[in-house]
């Protein structure tokens, strides 16, 4: 029993679950019970978004110290208006328009390893970089855009069953595949492998160039979806839509129980600094601050578990 | 010379130390006089590190005393240890890697100070290292990353020596030769005499008997956590050394597997024909399926080069360069080109065959877990469980488990890059078996090192120096002076 607990104790993504319990206890003490379950609602419905782009992201930061994808939210505004101009409201054209925003992110995935692989940009320099080039198309392309998705996507986006949304229900079997792929694929041990040590990767006959890309492209085309879905989910494409998913991305990695330092990495995580993140702004509007105060507590919370989270060693 | 006069440095008696269930030192006394080398042997895992870490208050004794220049030590530390005059050299480097050499001296000597104090770090460390090794081609300004594990190992040692505010009475050389090649060794050693005959005590670890029997005045055998003989230098040979150490015997079948190797030679098909990017002439690297083929020459001079742009050569094509197998690469420098920190033994050694390893798309654990327990088995990692982090494992273990990594791989051709870097004899000759065995049965290795009594395994050398091939030995014409002669310039 205490061997188990201990157990359980020691897994890094455990606190990220805390974490977001103790959020939720805390905001519906204030309210009185009120809402309880409400919440939990819009907290998963919100969180799928931030889960979808934080597994491309944290596959991304495996890789090692350097690698991040700072043209997330470019990528998902453009995306979003690819989705909704390709769908055109028509709900026959539903699966032509994600797969269009899925080719879309790949595109933009597969830019950002050219940049860095053929020019030898850093990784940040180059998906930023990436991100201002992506942002002006976005501008251009998507300007006076006011197409609503297409009646079946919203409500598909929106769906829930027993006040699940299915978004999210899609998305934990889509986590749990994840979690098998890092720790049980080819791909998945490649980079972890590349993550601890390049050099002693490529030397073990690891394909580096090939994982990286893969990479790259994989964390491109999850920025696809997406900008899909958040455009059904809120009614609509824009290019300020993707904004508050580059910190967003990175501090559930982080928060997760991912190594910054590349090699070690941790799905289930994911969904708890996700949750964590949502509630933690649930809580602050039930208490009723001002959006100013709103987001330097956001800061200061992210930076405080940050530093309790990366506080232990790994074990020698 | 020890002489019964000699004033006491260090005296530690009943030290014990244990890592959980392991016990690492098991009540050893230990002592060491001014002005006397002492040579420190045992197998990996006899507990000679551990000892010097308490000794250089790295580690903290679990019972036992520790007296320093007469004084009993309680709040021993490695300030404390420096102060005293306790210097370490240990096998897992030091350095800085991303200082300047003479910003890595200032790290160690706090009171070079004033605007000048780069200035006079580079000046310190060059005039040491100017003593040790002559023509050692270090700059101060070098940035310890770009210099090979060679020159990164001088620098070590000669930081070790240097004194400013505090003084040196004893220096610990665990391994100090391990990346060294027989010249620079060979420098090193008998700077080592020179400073003993001054007054300096040395406390010298090395897997090299040779070197342990020539250079100490007195010899302590340790064995599972204990000092298990002790003696003057004098009273000690090869064979005494290897029984008190509890060693695998020496093998005598190196006159018969000769004569089967030359016999074969042109028989086989070649796997692998390479010739060096500095190669001028068109000699080249030719090694046949079943061969061993030994690299040599002084370290540094292009073996890792040839050895990397085959390996390269396997997945995509080189000019100069052949290869008809799959090929797997040991590393000698475990921490930066073979080890996965975060790892468990069992991820560490199935690295390089994650293809075979499934089980339809995903890799199954049972055939993981069963392809590092064979070779647990067959090469004799010291490990009460796989799945253990793969740090937990000693320098030795650690490279037996590169080696399973290899040899449990699909890969026909083998390359070596240094490995036995300070594996203890038991191990070696271990690996000396399995490697012949595994050339019996097709596969072919390609071994670079640095150590010449090791060239005596291989079918054929090729001797590098200045990143080309400059002889080129059978088996017969091999020896060791065949071997220095070939490594220098002519004339």
């Amino acid at each position: 029993m205490n061997a188990a607990l201990a157990k359980l104790f020691a897994k890094p993504w455990l606190w990220s679950f805390v974490g977001a319990f103790v959020v939720w206890l805390a905001a519906i003490l204030f309210t009185g019970g009120y809402g309880a379950g409400g919440m939990v609602t819009a907290a998963l419905a919100l969180a799928v978004f931030t889960v979808i782009v934080g597994v491309g992201q944290m596959f991304v930061i495996t890789l090692g110290p350097g690698n991040v994808d700072l043209s997330l939210p470019a990528n998902i505004g453009l995306a979003s208006a690819v989705a909704m101009k390709v769908m055109n409201g028509d709900d026959s054209l539903i699966a032509i328009g994600l797969l269009a925003a899925l080719g879309c992110g790949l595109a933009i995935g597969i830019a950002n390893y050219l940049l860095i692989w053929a020019l030898r940009i850093p990784p940040i320099i180059a998906t930023l970089s990436a991100s201002f080039i992506i942002q002006s198309i976005d501008i251009s392309y998507g300007r006076g855009l006011q197409i609503k998705p297409p009646p079946g996507f919203a409500d598909f986006t929106n769906a829930q069953v027993f006040g699940v949304p299915i978004l999210a229900i899609l998305t934990i079997l889509f986590t749990a595949g994840s979690a098998i792929a890092l720790q049980r694929t080819i791909y998945g041990r490649s980079v972890l492998a590349i993550g601890q040590n390049i050099r002693a990767a490529r030397l073990a006959g690891v394909k580096v160039a090939w994982t990286r890309f893969v990479t790259y492209a994989l964390c491109g085309t999850l920025g696809g979806l997406n900008g899909a879905l958040l455009a059904g989910y809120f009614r609509g494409a824009n290019v300020d839509i993707g904004n508050e998913y580059l910190l967003a991305s990175i501090a559930v990695v982080v928060i997760g129980g991912t190594s910054v330092a590349g090699g070690k990495a941790n799905v289930p995580g994911i969904w708890g600094a996700a949750l964590f993140l949502v509630l933690l702004l649930t809580m602050l509007n039930t208490f009723g601050v001002s959006a100013g105060v709103r987001l330097v507590m956001t800061g200061l919370i992210i930076v405080l578990v940050i530093t309790a989270a990366g506080g232990e060693k790994a074990a020698r | 010379m020890a002489g019964g006069t000699s004033l006491n440095i260090v005296k530690l008696e009943g030290v014990e130390k244990h890592f959980g269930a392991v016990r690492a030192l098991d009540g050893v006394d230990f002592s060491i006089d001014q002005g006397e080398c002492v040579g420190l042997v045992g197998h990996n895992g006899a507990g000679k590190s551990t000892l010097m870490n308490v000794l250089a208050g790295t580690l903290a004794p679990g019972a036992g005393r520790l007296v320093i220049n007469g004084e009993e030590q309680r709040d021993y530390s490695p300030t404390r240890a420096k102060a005293l005059g306790v210097r370490c050299v240990f096998q897992e480097l030091s350095l800085c890697p991303n200082l300047t050499v003479a910003e890595n001296a200032r790290v160690f000597h706090a009171a070079l100070t004033g605007l000048n104090w780069r200035k006079k770090a580079g000046r310190l460390i060059l005039d040491k290292l100017d003593e040790i090794f002559p023509g050692h081609g270090v700059n101060p300004g070098d940035l310890i990353q770009d210099l090979s594990i060679g020159r990164r190992q001088m620098i070590e040692v000669a930081r070790a020596f240097t004194a400013t505010d505090e003084p040196v009475r004893l220096v610990i050389l665990d391994e100090p030769t391990s990346s060294l090649d027989a010249h620079t060794a060979g420098q090193l050693l008998s700077f080592v005499r020179r400073v003993v005959a001054e007054g300096v005590s040395c406390v010298l670890i090395s897997h090299l008997l040779g070197e342990i029997l020539g250079n100490s005045d007195r010899i302590v055998v340790m064995r599972d956590g204990k000092a298990v003989a002790s003696g003057q230098a004098k009273a000690f040979d090869r064979e005494k050394l290897m029984a008190a150490m509890g060693g695998a015997e020496e093998r005598k079948k190196k006159a018969a597997a000769a004569s089967l190797a030359a016999a074969r030679r042109g028989e086989t098909p070649v796997c692998v024909r390479a010739r060096p990017a500095g190669q001028k002439s068109e000699a080249q690297v030719v090694a046949r399926q079943g061969e061993i083929i030994g690299l040599a020459g002084l370290a540094g001079h292009g073996q890792t080069d040839l050895l990397l742009d085959i390996f390269a050569a396997a997945s995509r094509k080189q000019p100069g360069v052949e290869v008809t197998a799959p090929v797997a690469l040991v590393a000698g420098d475990r921490q930066s080109d073979g080890v996965f920190p975060q790892w468990s033994i069992l991820e560490n050694i199935g690295v390089r065959s994650l293809r075979n390893l499934r089980d339809g798309l995903l890799i199954s654990r049972r055939r993981e877990e069963k392809l590092a327990e064979f070779w647990r088995d067959k090469i004799g990692i010291r490990t009460p469980d796989l799945s253990n982090n793969i740090l937990s494992l000693s320098g030795g273990n650690q490279q037996k488990a590169l080696f399973a990594r290899a040899l449990g791989s699909d890969a026909r051709i083998i390359l070596m890059d240094d490995p036995m870097r300070g594996v203890d004899v038991g191990t070696k000759l271990e690996v000396y078996d399995l490697i012949r065995e595994e050339a019996r049965a097709g596969r072919t290795f390609l071994w670079y090192t640095t150590e010449t009594e090791e060239l005596q395994n291989c079918d054929h050398v090729y001797i590098f120096r200045n990143g080309a091939i400059v002889a080129d030995l059978a088996r017969d014409a091999l020896s060791e002076e065949k071997v220095i002669e070939s490594s220098f310039e002519a004339g």
